[in-house]
């Protein structure tokens, strides 16, 4: 169990913001994500999308605790 | 200083407070992104960050921009929320001993919050809303910065 936070374009896109997803690995959290919504499944594994698991950048493939809090970052665009 | 704000803030009063009792600075540049109205088509420009998250990936940038050119301090603060036409939406100003690296050091903070710092900006306009994307443009930018410190 995780809780995924969405930003930008992939909130409007879900049409929520943070929600309990449950699984143990970043794939697994992708494919439950994938199967509620196919259309956000694929905007998050698009280019550009940042995945940040406690507040921290990370590549590929992760274990997810328990508490962890995975947000999907789409392209930035500050300043 | 680095920080996000909800409400409108001064740049003129930010810069006057960051240039008092200044002993070895012998230069401070500053930079301020206005939001743009596009002739009517964006009334409203929505800012959102992660907090938390975006003030420590903006604390990172700024670190490597004191490293890189020897900032003796500098200043970073952000809008979120609803920003109109004409209002601030970024002020960044950098102290050094000279010129050169006040100058760069500007320049870099602004490329990196760009395309490099947690934002997601939405422009309101009379057709409805959209989500900006980072420029081609954006991306050139930041990536001379990389380029450099290669070569």
């Amino acid at each position: 169990m995780a809780r995924v936070l969405l930003f930008g374009p992939l909130r409007d896109l879900a049409g929520w913001r943070e929600r309990e997803v449950e699984g143990s690995t970043l794939a697994e959290l992708r494919a439950r994500l994938q199967a509620e919504d196919a259309a956000l499944g694929e905007a998050i594994a698009g280019p550009g999308v940042q995945v940040a698991v406690d507040q921290a950048l990370v590549r590929g493939e992760v274990s997810i605790s328990a508490s962890a809090e995975v947000a999907f970052l789409p392209p930035m665009s500050g300043g | 200083m680095i920080g996000l704000t909800e409400a409108a803030f001064d740049p003129g009063a930010l810069l006057s407070e960051f240039s008092l009792a200044r002993q070895e600075v012998g230069a401070i540049a500053s930079f301020t992104g206005l939001a743009r109205a596009e002739a009517g088509q964006t009334q409203v420009l929505e800012l959102e960050a992660y907090p938390g998250f975006t003030e420590a990936r903006i604390a990172k940038i700024a670190e490597q921009a004191r490293e890189r050119f020897g900032l003796a301090d500098l200043i970073v603060l952000h809008r979120v929320g609803k920003i109109g036409p004409g209002e601030p939406i970024v002020f960044v100003a950098t102290a050094s001993r000279h010129r050169r690296q006040a100058f760069e050091a500007c320049d870099f903070l602004m490329d990196y919050l760009k395309s490099r710092a947690p934002f997601w900006k939405k422009e309101h306009g009379p057709d409805g809303a959209r989500w900006i994307e980072p420029r081609a443009q954006d991306h050139a930018d930041v990536a001379r910065w990389e380029q450099e410190k290669k070569s």
